[in-house]
């Protein structure tokens, strides 16, 4: 505290905790160029659908940002179940990290579905099964940053937080399983041994061009975009612990 | 020295039905919720004959799910207002104990009202609902909500929003075990082959376990202190 009050203020903000570790830095530009590495390939590279036509590109991104936002909610769980073993505060900070970015990253993935549906489905939103259990997904980490929001003692709202995240990736895998178990989904079902589904709208068969950009997109989006988010994320709560415990120790004094 | 566990479950379910025998506090207000709701439902959904068979287990069930949210909510908070809670963390018994006892409870009062609504939809909209299957459903599905209810409702109480927070977590993580009871309902209300929904009690069973291996791990962190 003592060293942070004496040394310059400008000095400090741009070489002491609000500079950012290089390896973040390296890892921000290398998801910056990953990204548009990806759109490159899905806008350019790979070719045009035959029945669908240029709004069949929208998929890159729209499966992709489902596998991060998947990857996101599974480090809310992996860091709610290390924050009740060894409560240090850094796990909940990235379960928080993991829910926030999942969250953005399945709304997204939901946007783009509906792009993708008005002119394939013609209608932006239909209760097909799994669009809803999708919503309903968005909906359950919502209600995670509220049952935050709800409770005042830190300690208290972490442990909640930690039992909540753990439960809600059931909604996540009901999202994941739900077209092999309803019949009805007009879904395409893309990943995995499932075969096609007969009421499956707007289904399509890839080249080896697309299929190699739905993998580089997909290994993008689940690896270093919510790896960064997230990082950044968590730096950011860490920041703002900062910002509250001398806020504290000033108020104190 | 340690009470033993059945022994500290059954204590609290006594405690439980006790003061519901003494109060009937949460028979009458879920009973009565649930009433109303049906009696709502049936006119703002304008239930014709053929509209009934299709829309009867989606009314049943979010009956039951709304009036033990109710109960959930009442049974919780009583347990914190009358520092109740504190008293049994108190106490030598294990924590899971409180859980198994409190969820006991709570899932034999949520069981009561759908029982209870069975005979009343069957007169008011003239369905057959007492089938053994559709019973073996009310079952399974109460205990699926009943058990993430009473775990989430043991957190909500503590919090600053209280009622109005349970409904808000609880209703997307209980949507796995509405959508399979809803469904096998409505299937073997509509007579269809069995073949064609015997996968939704056996997706239930399957949630319910889950369910309660999770709660039961989990809760000892939601009454730490």
């Amino acid at each position: 505290m003592s060293v942070i009050a004496s040394s310059n203020p400008n000095q400090n903000a741009r070489s002491g905790i609000a500079a950012w570790p290089p390896l973040l830095r390296i890892l921000t530009l290398a998801t910056i160029i990953a990204v548009a590495f990806g759109l490159y390939l899905g806008l350019f590279y790979a070719g045009t659908d035959i029945d669908q036509g240029q709004v069949q590109r929208i998929f890159y991104v729209h499966l992709a940002a489902f596998t991060g936002a998947f990857i996101a909610f599974c480090g809310t769980v992996i860091g709610g179940v290390q924050y009740l073993r060894t409560r240090n505060v850094q796990w909940d900070s990235i379960a928080l990290a993991g829910a926030e970015v999942g969250l953005a990253l399945s709304v997204l993935n939901l946007v783009t579905g509906m792009i993708w549906a008005r002119p394939i489905w013609n209608t932006w939103w239909t209760w097909d099964p799994r669009l809803t259990s999708a919503a309903i997904m968005c909906l359950t980490y919502a209600a995670y940053l509220m049952l935050r929001t709800g409770i005042e003692n830190a300690e208290q709202r972490r442990r909640f937080a930690s039992i909540y995240g753990i439960l809600a990736i059931t909604t996540v895998i009901l999202t994941l399983v739900i077209t092999r178990i309803r019949p009805d989904t007009i879904h395409p079902v893309v990943i995995g041994p499932s075969v096609q589904n007969p009421n499956a709208e707007g289904a399509f068969e890839f080249s080896e061009r697309m299929g190699m950009t739905i993998g580089i997109n997909s290994t993008i989006w689940s690896t270093l975009v919510p790896v960064t988010l997230m990082w950044h994320r968590v730096r950011l709560q860490n920041l703002a612990e900062r910002v509250n415990a001398l806020k504290a120790e000033i108020l104190n004094k | 020295m340690n009470t033993p566990f059945i022994q500290a479950v059954l204590a609290i379910l006594r405690k439980d039905l006790r003061t519901e025998l003494r109060s009937r506090e949460l028979i009458s207000s879920m009973g009565l919720f649930s009433l109303l709701s049906i009696l709502i439902f049936s006119f703002a959904l304008e239930l014709d004959r053929v509209a009934r068979q299709e829309a009867i287990s989606g009314v049943l069930w979010v009956t039951v799910v709304f009036a033990s949210i109710l109960g959930l909510n009442r049974s919780l908070a009583m347990e914190r207002d009358q520092g109740n809670l504190d008293a049994m963390l108190l106490a030598p018994i294990n924590r899971a104990a409180i859980f198994l006892g409190k969820l006991i409870g709570n899932y034999l009062f949520a069981l009561a009202v759908g029982l209870l609504l069975l005979p009343v939809m069957t007169v008011l909209f003239n369905m057959p609902l007492f089938q053994p299957w559709l019973i073996l459903i009310l079952f399974l599905g109460t205990l699926g909500f009943s058990t993430v209810g009473t775990l989430l409702a043991t957190m909500t109480v503590q919090t600053r929003a209280r009622e109005s927070l349970l409904p808000i977590v609880m209703l997307p993580i209980a949507l796995p075990v509405l959508l399979a009871s809803v469904h096998a309902s409505t299937n073997i209300l509509t007579n269809a082959p069995i073949d064609d929904w015997i996968a939704w009690p056996q997706i239930l069973v399957v949630v319910d376990v889950i369910y309660l291996i999770l709660c039961f791990l989990l809760f000892e962190f939601v009454i730490e202190d």
